[in-house]
């Protein structure tokens, strides 16, 4: 008898729908995985109003989310905002992994707001609960700056004083600065050669001090050019500069009684672009070769490129700037360099005036005041590293608040 | 009057800006005093561009030594300027964007414009050496510790500098030259940074007590009361 076995023609049809379901399943499962799993919210979201300003910032602080552990889970967090009393919650910013802080500077003063925060994940967002209310107010003063309103109030008063000593016609004992004295000899050297002279005052507007510094040594040097006679040459990048430096120079030869030798053509606009205006100024040193160029003011990467030229058409040089990257380049290639403040001292050095004389002894006691408090810093927070002392870490701690402006 | 107006304008700016700093309800003032600015910088706009029309015209009239590059000068500021008001080549027409993306405008500034800026920059690398090459020679004590500083400094940032003071022992290694150069860069030169930092602030503040008190007028042509 042979025996066979029956088939079963619905079997494998089963099967293969089974393993396909199996798969597609296992394929679901495993995308919910890298994208659908949700993270633990943030907690204790804290909104309070931001000290010292006119009432047009929120500060917003909460606690990380449990999985804001660096994996990839949390990949950032979003700040909602609404009107006290209001569901109606709108974004207002963004804030990285780890971060915990948002300053919401689009707030308007004496309206009540709340805040809610969501960790942002690959597949949505987990909120938050709402925080309390807060209402941004106007301060009268920023007691942040208190130290530096101190500090500042301490300096001005020591230059009021010493420019009132001076006006009593006390004598002062001024340093000589080089660069300074020679401004004499480099007019002189000018005068000699009856080449002119070249003034740079920066590549800033009037709006920047240095230029405006820049812009009172011009007073001194156009006097002096007014009575030698000679032609000075001053091209600028900036309109305004422009009309400041005409009213400038037309003054300071009027002072010297000589009004009609003054020239508008003396200071001409070239461009406000910072390489087009080093690219006309090389050309005009090639071309004109003066004796003497000044350069008294902001300069940026154009600075060594003018210095050099300057100094390829042998010209003597006067450079001043108070941006420190530049500094190095003008002591390498030009004859004088004022450094930083005696860039700002530079008039008040020029004019002789006891009253002038006086601020720059003011100033002195700023940097006297500087250099104490570097000292006592550097002693105790050495001591209290070494040897610990409960007063010297008190001492570190104190210097160094006094010493940090906090905005 | 001439003189005292100015004066008046120049205390109450500064004035105001310094109390905008520790007082939140004048801060407004302050931006508007910064807003005024930049309104009389576009008006004084006009007058940087009209005089460069003019000195340039008469260079060329004149014939004045270097006229040609007046001639330069004047036609790109024209076309330039056409080029911008007309918005000529402009995919958008006089509707769309002066900077789009293949107007004339753009064209001018990523073809000449551009390049020619960066070449004026490029030319900072050859004045590098050349002012380094004098500032670098050992013509007396300042000069030539200069000269050991930077020569530390530089070979402290190649790999010759790690490969040559690798051998020295790790209880020494303030002595291996990227570990000096590290020191100097942060130490004898960040003091002497700050030291210059503090006088230049002292210096701003100095300054500007004497232009808002009216001590310092020679911006106005006159050296005293």
């Amino acid at each position: 008898m042979t025996v066979t076995r029956k088939s079963k023609p619905f079997l494998t049809p089963i099967i293969l729908v089974l393993v396909f379901l199996v798969f597609l399943s296992a394929s679901l499962f495993a995308q919910e995985t890298a994208s659908g799993i949700s993270v633990a919210p943030p907690a204790n979201v804290v909104a309070s109003d931001f000290n010292y300003d006119r009432g047009e910032q929120a500060e917003v602080r909460w606690k990380l989310s449990s999985d804001d552990n660096g994996s990839a889970g949390v990949i950032g967090y979003e700040i909602f905002r609404a009107g006290v009393g209001s569901e109606d919650f709108v974004s207002v910013g963004l804030a990285l992994p780890g971060e915990s802080y948002f300053l919401d500077k689009d707030v308007q003063k004496g309206v009540g707001y709340v805040y809610k925060v969501a960790a942002l994940y690959s597949g949505g967002q987990s909120f938050s609960d709402v925080s309390n209310a807060v209402i941004p107010e106007l301060e009268m003063i920023n007691w942040n700056l208190l130290n530096l309103f101190i500090i500042g109030l301490l300096i001005a008063a020591s230059v009021i004083y010493f420019i009132s000593h001076a006006k009593k016609g006390r004598k002062l004992f001024i340093r000589k600065i080089a660069g300074l004295e020679a401004i004499d000899e480099a007019i002189g050297r000018a005068t000699e050669m009856g080449r002119p002279i070249l003034f740079i005052p920066g590549i800033n507007d009037m709006d920047d001090v240095q230029t405006i510094a820049g812009i009172t040594i011009l007073g001194r040097v156009a006097r002096m050019v007014a009575d030698y006679d000679i032609k000075i040459n001053m091209p600028v990048s900036r309109s305004i500069v422009m009309t400041t430096a005409r009213e400038t120079i037309k003054e300071a030869y009027a002072g010297a009684g000589r009004p009609d030798a003054y020239n508008d053509d003396m200071v001409r606009y070239v461009t406000d672009e910072q390489f087009g205006y080093v690219a006309a100024v090389d050309g005009i040193m090639v071309r004109e070769k003066p004796a003497t160029c000044f350069y008294l003011g902001a300069f940026f990467a154009e600075s060594l490129i003018l210095a050099e030229t300057g100094n390829s058409i042998g010209a003597i040089q006067i450079a001043g700037t108070a941006q420190p990257a530049q500094l190095p380049f003008f002591v390498a290639a030009c004859d004088y360099t004022l450094i930083g403040e005696e860039l700002f001292a530079a008039s008040a050095y020029l004019s002789n005036e006891p009253k002038q004389l006086g601020s720059l002894k003011g100033q002195d006691i700023g940097k006297s005041l500087a250099m104490i408090i570097i000292i006592i810093g550097v002693i105790s927070a050495t001591i209290s590293r070494a040897w610990g002392g409960s007063f010297f870490i008190w001492l570190s701690e104190f210097v160094n608040k006094i010493s940090t402006i906090q905005n | 009057m001439k003189r005292q107006v100015p004066l008046l304008i120049t205390f109450t700016v500064g004035a105001v800006l310094i109390l905008s700093t520790f007082f939140p309800p004048v801060e407004t003032m302050g931006e508007d005093f910064s807003l005024y600015f930049d309104i009389i910088a576009v008006f004084a706009f006009f007058l940087g561009g009209g005089n460069l029309i003019r000195v340039n015209s008469d260079a060329i009239a004149k014939k004045k030594k270097g006229w040609g590059f007046s001639m330069v000068t004047m036609a790109g500021f024209f076309i330039m300027l056409a080029a911008g008001l007309l918005k000529l080549w402009n995919p958008g027409g006089i509707r769309g964007d002066v900077a789009g993306t293949g107007s004339m405008f753009q064209l001018l500034y990523d073809w000449i414009f551009n390049p020619l800026g960066a070449t004026m920059y490029a030319l900072l690398a050859f004045y590098v050496a050349s002012a380094s090459y004098r500032a670098f020679r050992a013509k007396n004590r300042d000069a030539t510790i200069l000269l050991v500083a930077a020569f530390i400094i530089l070979l402290g940032r190649t790999p010759l500098g790690v490969y040559a003071t690798s051998w020295i022992p790790e209880s020494f290694s303030i002595l291996q030259i990227p570990n000096l150069a590290i020191w100097i860069m942060s130490s004898p030169n960040l003091a002497g940074q700050r030291a210059i930092m503090i006088g230049i602030a002292l210096g701003v503040v100095s300054m500007s007590l004497r232009l808002i008190l009216g001590v310092e007028r020679t911006y106005l042509g006159v050296d005293s009361e």
